[in-house]
């Protein structure tokens, strides 16, 4: 089965390597609830809520669709990083590899 | 004080489906919402997208179905609150519940259903330092009476249409007005936008792009006095304001539901699945707002939660009787 590697630092910094499966049609915000991060994910993957935010920090990804900025542009504290986990699919990682910081803000 | 057998918390799909299935039981249900309208996310959110998990629909758009799930609840005449925002749940003698909501009203029911979705849709707040402390001493994040800022000086905050198009509102009234947006360009509608621009121009208003909020300043009286602001790239200043306006959307929040002392997990309310009841009797949970083993947030899972949640409340509401169990093929629907 195909992975990526994917590098997640939480809130706190510590920074974990983490390998997930392609091939399943899994978003990164499926990806790392199922790693147990405390992502509320509140929509269900709609880019509505904007509780899955990421800060993407290495890795080549696939571009944010009209939906998702429009749902980042609403946000007080946007980054030029910012991205919905809910909107990237694992396979749309080309290089099989990531590292992005996870929002430490309590909620969005 | 209005009087129900059901009192419905959430007008979304599945609140909406609960009538029906409370009816079938004879019981009548009075449905709640935070917003002005049914449909809860469905038309709020996405009205015009296809769903394509509604059995005996292989495509409908969220509109449609809900405008079909009033058509098929009608004949149960349901009494409906809408933009009654739930805060208070207490319990009453015999077993009742008295829901109140924040404007006041007042609702007597036999059980009580919370099928609140993804929560109630709040402002979304920018976080700075003292906020909280101003909130209703010169912020403010909905504009009811735009002639409340009749000649004073508000700064709005935000990006999208609604920032936009308050901006335009206001600049007829505001003695002075400022648009702070943290990007360099605007992505709600371009029209808007770019009389945005031409007021500015004009030096009707105070555009600042690519600018953030950075603290906020109070008067001895506790009032609002000014907002400090940063443009990219150089020192931050302040900026004089009676009124500060953060407009960055709604985000779902479970609200007041969190404080009814109810059993949650990860903010969903727990229920047992033989009628959907939650860790207090008399109050049950269906849609997207409960947990249980297995739970999908599907509104179709929510259809079936509605059904044997109606015998549970119906058991509840008639000390313990079990209602008859009758197919709408053999008896038809009549109304109440």
């Amino acid at each position: 089965m195909q992975e990526v590697q994917i590098t997640v630092i939480d809130a706190s910094g510590t920074a974990q390597e983490l390998a997930f499966p392609t091939g399943m049609g899994l978003s990164l915000m499926e990806a790392l609830k199922s790693a147990g991060y405390p992502v509320e994910a509140v929509c269900g993957g709609m880019a509505l809520c904007a509780t899955c935010r990421v800060e993407w920090q290495e890795g080549t990804v696939s571009e944010p669709t009209d939906a998702e900025l429009d749902m980042l542009d609403t946000l007080p504290d946007q980054q030029p990083t910012s991205r919905l986990g809910c909107q990237i699919r694992l396979e749309s990682l080309t290089d099989g590899q990531a590292i992005l910081r996870l929002n430490p803000s309590k909620k969005d | 004080m209005l009087e129900t057998d059901v009192c419905i918390i959430g007008a979304g799909p599945v609140g909406l489906f609960a009538v029906f299935e409370l009816g079938l039981l004879r019981l009548k249900a009075y449905v709640m919402d935070t917003l002005p309208v049914v449909g809860g996310q469905l038309a709020e959110i996405y009205p015009k997208k296809p769903i394509y998990d509604i059995p005996g629909y292989p495509s409908i758009l969220a509109g449609d179905l809900i405008d079909r799930l009033m058509e098929q609840i009608a004949p149960f005449q349901p009494g409906f609150g809408l933009g009654q925002k739930v805060v208070g749940l207490e319990a009453v003698e015999g077993g009742r519940w008295k829901v109140q909501s924040e404007n006041g009203e007042v609702v007597l029911a036999g059980a009580v259903v919370i099928a609140g979705g993804l929560g109630c849709f709040e402002p979304r707040k920018p976080d700075l330092p003292g906020l909280a402390a101003l909130e209703g001493r010169g912020v403010t994040y909905m504009i009811r009476d735009p002639e409340v800022f009749r000649g004073r000086r508000v700064v709005l905050a935000g990006g999208g249409d609604s920032a936009l198009d308050w901006t335009l509102q206001l600049a007829e009234i505001a003695g002075d007005l400022t648009l702070v947006h943290r990007n360099s360009s605007f992505r709600g509608a371009p029209e808007s936008a770019a009389r945005v621009q031409a007021l500015a121009d004009a030096g009707r208003l105070r555009l600042l792009t690519s600018t953030a909020l950075v603290s906020l300043e109070a008067n001895a009286a506790g009032n609002l006095s000014s907002v400090t602001v940063q443009t990219q790239g150089q020192p931050a200043w302040s900026l004089e304001a009676d009124d500060l306006i953060p407009l960055y959307g709604l985000t779902p929040q479970l609200g007041p539901i969190a404080d009814w002392g109810l059993a949650l997990d990860a903010s969903a309310i727990q229920v047992q699945t033989d009628n959907f009841q939650t860790s207090v009797p008399g109050i049950f949970a269906i849609g997207d707002i409960n947990t249980y083993p297995g739970k999908l947030k599907l509104i179709l899972s929510g259809f079936h939660e509605a059904a044997l949640m109606a015998h549970g409340a119906y058991r509840h509401i008639h000390g313990g009787a079990k209602p008859s169990f009758k197919y709408t093929t053999v008896t038809g629907v009549s109304g109440l």
